[in-house]
């Protein structure tokens, strides 16, 4: 419940911010720097004379649409990948996993070192590097549960009534692993707004002049001892974000999976 | 346990493998030139003819990683292209700070989680219990190099304790290099720390219901000695899984603070390289990081049969 309002209200944030926001979040205004909080500027503005609480506004919609993008990659290979090897068994899933254990050698972080090498740093090569980690997190999981769930009755007497793999597939294993797959999700956007953070933080993500909040906390730190708040807004955006997601997580297992909710 | 351990030791030699093979294919046969990255859009054809030559980058690929992985077995790594000197002197030097922040990091996780989830456990539902899993949930969703922005902000600007960053090296004292490092395995460790604290109240928890626990109370064994004897050891074995993954997410969080820190580690290394097209740098230290999370876990595999002998039977 608390996840969810927290939830909402990021994406309420990142909604209005598409067409409204109280400030500027790109217009440089020199004779406005380190304004401190006040009617124009809720939060005060930066050494650029930016609109703190705009450029808050506007991050948020870089890091949902960077986690969206990043964990559907996830999503749709992943759990494509973990339905076929638990569909096809045998040398098929021997691949899928045996490729995905190595996967889980290179983080999401340096995936993205790798790819800014080639490529150069940018939005979307972060958003390629987290969706990249999130293939084999989805894919384990789906094949696991789906493996379960290829064992019961229903599944034997489906197979038994001559339906093929791919309708049993689409038709009983997908719909009874969904909810695991959803809360898995949700805790993994969490991790993608983390790492979205961490790649602009280092450079190597979204770049300026687009705000991100990573890219706040690399500007705000150079500006630690003159204006330390600064370092205090964008380091709260992200745990809020991330909090939230978490607890609904959490919510989210207890609703649509009571057996796997904390029992203790 | 031999033929467990061979069969471990034969993964892990494929896993290396693999790794290396990956990381070959995205950084030299992915389109981009590195001789022209070097150089710059502007150089003559020439100059990138010739500097690609020097780099031995005329060289058919799988040549290259033949020549790349000979090397490495012999400490060979090649010239950063843009210090001009052997890459392995780069890599040692940042090495020797990294891994003491890691392990710093990861030793100050373990006994964080051990002392608030065996806390939280002991007291079970009561406001002790509550309030730390709380801190811990909020420990989780709080970005390491944040926390590590507010720890120099407290500790090295508000109160002048401890350093606000940089690292004085080896030969200045092992005290003063560990002071150094207190802040970022402190920003590391929280992270971690949080979530292991979780997994060691759970799974304590888990364990206390089990029926030899019920019967070594029975005995009349106090409740300490259960904890010492039966239960820890027990409940470790998922901590000790969960720590082997988290060294992963450690390793690269290592990369970030050292960062906030201007810590002279792999993670700089890495980033100046990045920003110097230093691809042979950016190769090797991305091996290097990848190579030290599949040793761990590869260690983990093998410590868990030494821990709980059914797995190695199992596997067997």
């Amino acid at each position: 419940m608390v996840g969810g309002t927290m939830t909402l209200f990021l994406l309420i944030c990142a909604a209005i911010s598409l067409f409204w926001t109280p400030g500027s979040a790109y217009e440089i205004v020199i004779a406005n720097r380190f304004l401190p909080p006040s009617a124009d500027h809720w939060l005060g503005t930066d050494q650029f004379g930016r609109d703190i609480a705009s450029m808050l506004m506007t991050g948020t919609q870089n890091s949902i649409v960077v986690a969206v993008v990043a964990v559907s990659i996830g999503l749709f290979i992943g759990v494509s990948l973990g339905l076929l090897a638990a569909a096809r068994r045998g040398w098929t899933e021997e691949i899928i996993m045996r490729l995905s254990d190595f996967s889980f050698a290179f983080p999401a972080i340096l995936s993205a070192i790798m790819l800014t090498a080639i490529l150069g740093p940018g939005g979307v090569n972060s958003i390629l590097a987290i969706g990249l980690y999130n293939i084999p997190v989805f894919a384990r999981l789906t094949r696991g549960s789906a493996n379960a769930i290829w064992t019961r009755e229903y599944v034997m007497a489906a197979r038994a009534s001559g339906k093929g793999r791919l309708r049993i597939t689409f038709e009983h294993i997908l719909p009874n692993i969904l909810s695991i797959i959803i809360v898995q999700a949700t805790i993994l956007f969490a991790i993608a707004i983390l790492a979205e953070a961490a790649l602009s933080y280092l450079g190597l993500g979204t770049q300026p002049p687009e705000p991100s909040w990573g890219r706040m906390l690399n500007e705000a730190q150079t500006l630690m001892f003159l204006d330390p708040m600064q370092a205090i807004y964008p380091g709260l955006a992200i745990a809020i974000a991330v909090f939230g997601l978490n607890l609904l997580g959490d919510g989210l297992r207890d609703v649509l999976d009571p057996r796997l909710s904390r029992k203790r | 346990m031999s033929v467990f351990i061979a069969k471990r030791v034969l993964t892990l030699i494929a896993t290396l493998i693999g790794a290396s093979m990956v990381i070959f294919l995205v950084m030299e046969i992915l389109p981009g030139d590195p001789a022209l990255v070097i150089l710059g859009v502007d150089a003559s054809e020439s100059a990138v003819q010739t500097l690609t030559k020097e780099l031995g980058l005329d060289r058919p690929p799988l040549e290259r990683y033949i020549s790349w992985i000979t090397g490495l077995l012999q400490g060979e790594l090649g010239n950063s292209y843009a210090y001009k000197v052997p890459v392995w002197e780069l890599v040692q030097g940042a090495l020797l700070i990294t891994l003491p922040l890691a392990i710093m990091s990861i030793i100050l996780s373990i006994v964080l989680a051990l002392v608030i989830g065996l806390y939280a456990a002991a007291n079970h539902n009561k406001a002790g219990d509550v309030t730390l899993m709380g801190i811990s949930q909020l420990g989780i969703s709080i970005p390491n190099f944040w926390l590590a922005i507010l720890l120099i902000i407290l500790f090295a600007i508000e109160l002048r304790w401890l350093p606000a960053g940089g690292f004085p090296g080896w030969d200045e004292g092992i005290l003063k290099c560990l002071t150094a490092l207190l802040l970022p395995s402190l920003a590391l460790a929280t992270v971690v720390g949080a979530i292991l604290a979780r997994i060691t109240r759970s799974s304590v928890l888990e364990v206390f219901r089990e029926d030899y626990v019920r019967t070594a109370r029975a005995k009349g064994l106090s409740q300490r000695a259960t904890l010492w004897r039966h239960v820890l050891r027990n409940a470790l074995i998922p901590v000790l899984t969960v720590t082997g993954i988290q060294f992963a997410a450690l390793l690269t969080g290592t990369v970030v603070v050292e960062n906030v820190f201007h810590i002279p580690g792999l993670g700089s290394l890495v980033l100046k390289a990045i920003n110097n097209r230093d691809t042979i740098v950016v190769e090797n230290v991305v091996l290097l990081l990848a190579t030290m999370v599949i040793t761990v876990n590869f260690l983990v595999d093998i410590l868990y049969a030494v821990i709980d002998p059914r797995l190695k039977a199992h596997d067997i």
